[in-house]
């Protein structure tokens, strides 16, 4: 394989993870300050700031590969909708407790084994991010699958609200595991991960789960896709404008 | 019906050698929940390596209107005091 090929694969895998970590990790920090109690509060918050963390570092691998001069910063602010690589699931807006936390669990059920597939990577990068990454992730994964049990396993009332945050978001969850050309050459060339085996993994953790958690999930049978591709929900739109507003307003200000 | 959680109260044990020290409270539904709590919100900052909780209500403490007789006996002994002695640099921190 060709080098062009190489970098063209990384850097598509490097803005996946970077623009799916950048946005659900702005959606958490939308709770700052608004979590139920202040125990929960800083929890999410520190999720938030464990996954902005991650997207600057994905950010700059991919500007770094793409060699056009654009910083974590260009990437991450001055994009416009169409651009953003993620999948729906991390862009839907925030609703109660129990939505937040399903999807912030199908997320991490995926994201770990992401991971631990990327640690593996022939590009030395990738491996080095992700496994700075795992560790973050291996205590989102406990924090979120506390909560689903919790409330799953919990009152008639908190287990309702779980089984229709799930049922809400069962059909985004299939788009996390849909690879493309791209995708497929990662794999191929050993830099990104087994999208089939990811699935397999992330359902076997989310069904043990979710049984103890005495609640419903199976894989929908139509599923959303196209955020990869730059198709996404009308909320994005939303999010953008809120995360670019200052950097647009003031462009390379500092401080 | 009372909607507040239980609270508990933290320890954090900063470095091996060392011994769990109060650092505050929180609220949690059981004692799992309190290790998770106290873990985002008291080692955030590289506090600790090690975590307990106790539940505030199995705490028993001394009264305060009783510390005369508790504490000030204790004032004018400071033959208690190892302070005659000369430590050994080989023992380092006491």
């Amino acid at each position: 394989m060709n080098k062009v090929d190489t970098q063209k694969a990384t850097f598509d895998l490097a803005l996946w993870m970077g623009d799916n970590t950048l946005i659900l990790g702005h959606r958490l920090s939308e709770l700052c300050g608004h979590g139920p109690i202040l125990e929960q509060d800083i929890a999410l918050t520190n999720i938030a700031l464990d996954l902005v963390g991650q997207a600057r570092m994905w950010l700059n691998l991919a500007g770094e590969i793409e060699g056009a001069n654009r910083s974590e910063d260009d990437l991450a602010f001055l994009r416009t909708g169409k651009d953003y690589t993620n999948t729906k699931l991390v862009e839907l807006p925030n609703q109660d407790w129990g939505y937040v936390i399903a999807r912030q669990f199908i997320f991490d059920a995926h994201h770990l084994v992401i991971l631990e597939q990327l640690s593996a990577s022939t590009e030395k990068a990738v491996a080095d991010i992700a496994k700075k990454a795992i560790k973050e992730v291996q205590y989102h994964l406990r924090f979120s699958s506390e909560w689903v049990i919790r409330l799953g396993d919990g009152t008639d009332f908190s287990h309702d609200r779980m089984q229709s945050a799930f049922d809400k978001l069962q059909p985004y969850i299939k788009e996390l595991t849909l690879d493309d050309e791209l995708s497929k050459l990662a794999k191929t060339l050993g830099i990104g991960f087994d999208h089939n085996l990811v699935e397999q993994k992330a359902w076997e953790t989310m069904r043990e789960v979710l049984a103890e958690a005495t609640l419903n999930l199976e894989p929908a049978e139509y599923y959303h896709k196209g955020g990869k591709q730059g198709q996404h929900t009308e909320h994005m739109g939303f999010i953008l404008a809120e995360m670019q507003s200052v950097v647009r307003a003031m462009p390379n200000n500092k401080w | 019906m009372d909607n507040t959680w239980p609270l508990w109260e933290v320890f954090i044990r900063s470095k091996n050698g060392l011994s769990h020290k109060h650092v505050g409270s929180l609220h949690a539904t059981d004692a799992e929940m309190a290790i998770e709590n106290a873990r985002d919100v008291y080692t955030r900052r590289q506090e600790g390596i090690s975590i307990w909780v106790v539940e505030s209500k199995d705490v028993t403490a001394s009264n305060p209107t009783q510390s005369e007789e508790l504490y000030d006996p204790a004032k004018n002994k400071i033959y208690r005091h190892p302070t005659f002695y000369d430590i050994p640099d080989e023992v380092g921190h006491m």
